[in-house]
C-alpha cells in the first residue's frame, strides 16, 4: 500500500524565477497528478486598450514580458497593420526578421543558462550568460534598449540599422559561433545531462497535439510545425529547416531548443546578406477598423495576437495568447509518472515564462 | 495557411466543436470581448497544421455557456480565464477554479 | 567529448581577463543611440507642449505660466516618443541610464533667460501682428461697407 500525499510546489521555489504554483499529488516518490495554479501576478494589461490609443499600445504590448518583448511588440503591430492594410517596406521586413532572431537567440541563451544552473552546472550557466551579454550589447546598439527595444511601430521601424552595423553584427556572430557550438555541445553531450533528461516526462506526438502544446515542446515530440513557416516577415526567403526530435522526452525538448540557437545564428546571417536598401517605414493615416489574428513563433512557441478595432482611436479588444499559457496543460501531463526530484528540471526544460502568462 | 471566421450560436457550439475534434483540430485559444451593445462575444480558435478556424458567438449578460473542456482538455484554463475576467458563467469545466484562477482585486475586471 | 571541450574553455577562462568590468570604478561605455534618459536643452525649448501630449506615461509636464518643463524620471519608460516629436529638437536622449533612487522625484527645469526673452519677444510680435491684423480687418470691413454703399445706391 503506497502513501498518497500532496506537495505544494511554488509559487516561490529556487528554480523558478517567476511565480507558478503546482499541487503535486504523490504516491510515494512518483507524481500521479499535478494541478496548476497561476494568476499570482496578473496585471490585466489587455484592459489598457481602453486608455491607451492604438499607437501607444505598442509600448504596452512590448512590456508584457522582458524576454519575449520583441515578439510581443511585433505581433501587436503586425495585427494592426493587417487591419489597416499597411504593407511595410522590404527593408523593414528584413530588419524585423534579424531582430526577431536576435531576440530568440538571447531568450534561448537565457533558458540555456537557467537549465545549466538547475543542474548545478554553474560554469556552463556563467558561460551561456557571458555569450548572451554580447548579444544584448548588439541589441542595444541596434535598438537603444537591452531588453525593451521599442523599435517597432505601426507602419514599420522607428529607426534604421545602418549597413556597417549589420556588417559588424555578421562578423561578431561569426566569431561567436564557435563559442556557441562548444557551449551547446557541452550540455547536449554531457553524460549526466543525458541520463537525467532521457526518458523522463515523455509525451507522444498525439498527446502534445491534443494538449495544445507549442514551440520546442511540440517539436520535441516529433511534430514538424513552426509558425515561422507561415510566411510572415522575410522567413519565406530564408532557407531553414524545422528542428524536431522524435523521443518526446525532456532531452528531446532540450535538444530542439539548443539546436535552434545555432539555427538562429544561421538565419540572422542569411537575413543580413539579403537585406535590401530602402525605406523602413510608411506613413499611417486614419484609425484601424476590423479584426485580425496574427500568429507568430515566439522563442517559447506559437503566440496569437487578436486585435478588434472599430474605427476609433482606442481599440476594442487586444488579446494575447502566449505560448507558456498553452503549454501548461501539456506540462502537467508530462509531470505525471515522474519522480519528485525531476520536477524542477522538467519545468525548466519547457522554459516557462510566467510574465507572459500573466498579461 | 487558411483563416476561416465563422459566426455560430451558443446552441450549436458543442456540435461545431465536436466536428472540429473529429476533424483532428487542436484548440488554439479562447477569449471573450464585450461588445458595444453590452453583450459578450466569445471567440474560439482552432488549428490544424497551419490552418485556423475561428468560431464566434454572442451571449447575453447572465447567460451561461457550456464548457468544451471535455472535448478539448486544455480548454479548462481559457474558460477559467474568461470566467474570472468577464464574469461569464461556464458550466461543467473539467477543472473549475470557481473564480480562483486570477487573484484580482476587483471581481470580473473586464466585464 | 563535450566535457573535454569545456575543460579547455574553463582553463582559458582561468588565465584570461574577466568578461565583466569593474563597475563603478571602470565606467561603462554606452553604445551610441542607447535610450538612457531624456534631456531637455532649455536654450531651445519653446514650451509647445507636444512632448506632454505624446508621452504615453504622462511623465512630462509643461507649464507655460511659470515657464518650466518638468519630468518625472521614475514614470518615464524611455520610449523616445517625446524626442521624436520635438519640433525644435531641444529634447534628446542621454546615454546614461536613469539613476535609481529611494524617493520618486520630479525634475523641473526653467527656461533660460535668453529663451525667455525670445519667447516674450515672439509673443509680443504675435500680439502686435494680431492687433495689426485686427485693425486691418476692421479697416477692411469699414472700407468694404463704404465700398458696398455706393453699389447699393
Amino acid at each position: 500500500m503506497s502513501n498518497r500525499s500532496v506537495v505544494p510546489f511554488g509559487p516561490q521555489h529556487p528554480v523558478l524565477p517567476e511565480p507558478i504554483h503546482l499541487d503535486l499529488v504523490l504516491e510515494d516518490e512518483v507524481v500521479v497528478d499535478a494541478i496548476p495554479s497561476i494568476g499570482f501576478v496578473h496585471r490585466g494589461l489587455e484592459k489598457l486598450v481602453e486608455v491607451k490609443d492604438f499607437n501607444e499600445m505598442a509600448y504596452v504590448a512590448e512590456r508584457i514580458c522582458g524576454i519575449c518583448s520583441y515578439g510581443h511588440g511585433f505581433g501587436y503591430c503586425d495585427a494592426v497593420e493587417h487591419i489597416m492594410n499597411i504593407e511595410i517596406p522590404p527593408r523593414a521586413q528584413y530588419l524585423r526578421t534579424i531582430l526577431f532572431e536576435m531576440s530568440r537567440l538571447h531568450s534561448h541563451m537565457l533558458w540555456f543558462g537557467l537549465l545549466a544552473d538547475g543542474f548545478g552546472f554553474e560554469s556552463l550557466f556563467m558561460d551561456a550568460w557571458r555569450i548572451r551579454e554580447k548579444l544584448l550589447d548588439m541589441l542595444e546598439e541596434a535598438t537603444g534598449g537591452r531588453v525593451i527595444f521599442s523599435i517597432n511601430k505601426i507602419g514599420g521601424m522607428r529607426r534604421d540599422i545602418p549597413k556597417e552595423m549589420l556588417k559588424s553584427f555578421r562578423q561578431r556572430l561569426e566569431d561567436l559561433t564557435e563559442d556557441l557550438k562548444v557551449t551547446v555541445r557541452t550540455l547536449l553531450e554531457d553524460p549526466a545531462v543525458k541520463s537525467r533528461l532521457s526518458g523522463v516526462g515523455v509525451l507522444t506526438a498525439d498527446e502534445v497535439e491534443t494538449l495544445g502544446a507549442a514551440g520546442p515542446f511540440l517539436r520535441g515530440s516529433g511534430i514538424r510545425r513552426d509558425s515561422r513557416k507561415l510566411g510572415y516577415l522575410a522567413y519565406d526567403d530564408i532557407d531553414f529547416d524545422i528542428i524536431t526530435h522524435n523521443d518526446g522526452d525532456t532531452y528531446a525538448r532540450t535538444y530542439v531548443r539548443a539546436m535552434e540557437i545555432l539555427q538562429s545564428v544561421d538565419i540572422i546571417k542569411q537575413a543580413i546578406e539579403k537585406t535590401p536598401a530602402g525605406e523602413v517605414d510608411v506613413p499611417v493615416k486614419g484609425f484601424p477598423n476590423g479584426e485580425y489574428m496574427t500568429r507568430i513563433e515566439q522563442p517559447r512557441g506559437e503566440a496569437c495576437y487578436y486585435v478588434k478595432a472599430n474605427g476609433k482611436k482606442f481599440l476594442e479588444r487586444m488579446r494575447v495568447r502566449t505560448p507558456t499559457f498553452a503549454n501548461i496543460p501539456a506540462l502537467t501531463a508530462s509531470l505525471r509518472g515522474s519522480e519528485l526530484a525531476d520536477i524542477p528540471i522538467l519545468i525548466l526544460a519547457i522554459d516557462p515564462c510566467i510574465s507572459c502568462t500573466e498579461r | 495557411m487558411e483563416n476561416i471566421w465563422k459566426d455560430i450560436t451558443e446552441e450549436t457550439l458543442l456540435n461545431e466543436v465536436q466536428v472540429l475534434r473529429a476533424d483532428k483540430y487542436r484548440l488554439v485559444q479562447q477569449c471573450a470581448r464585450k461588445t458595444e451593445e453590452g453583450n459578450y462575444e466569445l471567440l474560439y480558435s482552432f488549428g490544424k497544421g497551419y490552418d485556423a478556424e475561428h468560431l464566434k458567438f454572442q451571449v447575453a449578460p447572465g447567460q451561461s455557456v457550456q464548457s468544451i473542456s471535455h472535448i478539448f482538455p486544455p480548454a479548462f484554463l481559457y474558460e477559467n480565464e474568461i470566467h474570472d475576467l468577464f464574469g461569464i458563467e461556464i458550466k461543467d469545466i473539467t477543472l473549475d477554479f470557481r473564480g480562483g484562477l486570477y487573484r484580482t482585486a476587483v471581481k470580473a475586471p473586464f466585464a | 567529448m563535450g566535457a573535454l571541450n569545456f575543460a579547455g574553455r574553463a582553463l582559458k577562462n582561468l588565465f584570461s581577463a574577466p568578461a565583466t568590468i569593474k563597475y563603478p570604478f571602470e565606467p561603462r561605455v554606452y553604445p551610441e543611440g542607447t535610450r538612457g534618459h531624456v534631456e531637455n536643452d532649455m536654450d531651445q525649448c519653446i514650451l509647445c507642449g507636444l512632448c506632454q501630449m505624446r508621452c504615453p506615461t504622462k511623465a512630462i509636464t509643461v507649464d507655460k505660466g511659470s515657464q518650466t518643463w518638468s519630468i518625472r524620471p521614475f514614470s518615464c519608460i524611455q520610449c523616445r516618443c517625446c524626442v521624436d516629436n520635438c519640433p525644435k529638437k531641444s529634447l534628446s536622449m542621454g546615454l546614461k541610464y536613469q539613476e535609481p533612487g529611494s524617493v520618486k522625484v520630479t525634475k523641473t527645469f526653467e527656461l533660460s533667460d535668453k529663451q525667455k526673452e525670445l519667447l516674450a519677444a515672439q509673443q509680443k510680435a504675435a500680439a502686435e501682428r494680431a492687433a495689426a491684423a485686427k485693425a486691418a480687418a476692421a479697416a477692411k470691413a469699414a472700407g468694404g461697407n463704404a465700398a458696398a454703399k455706393p453699389e447699393a445706391k
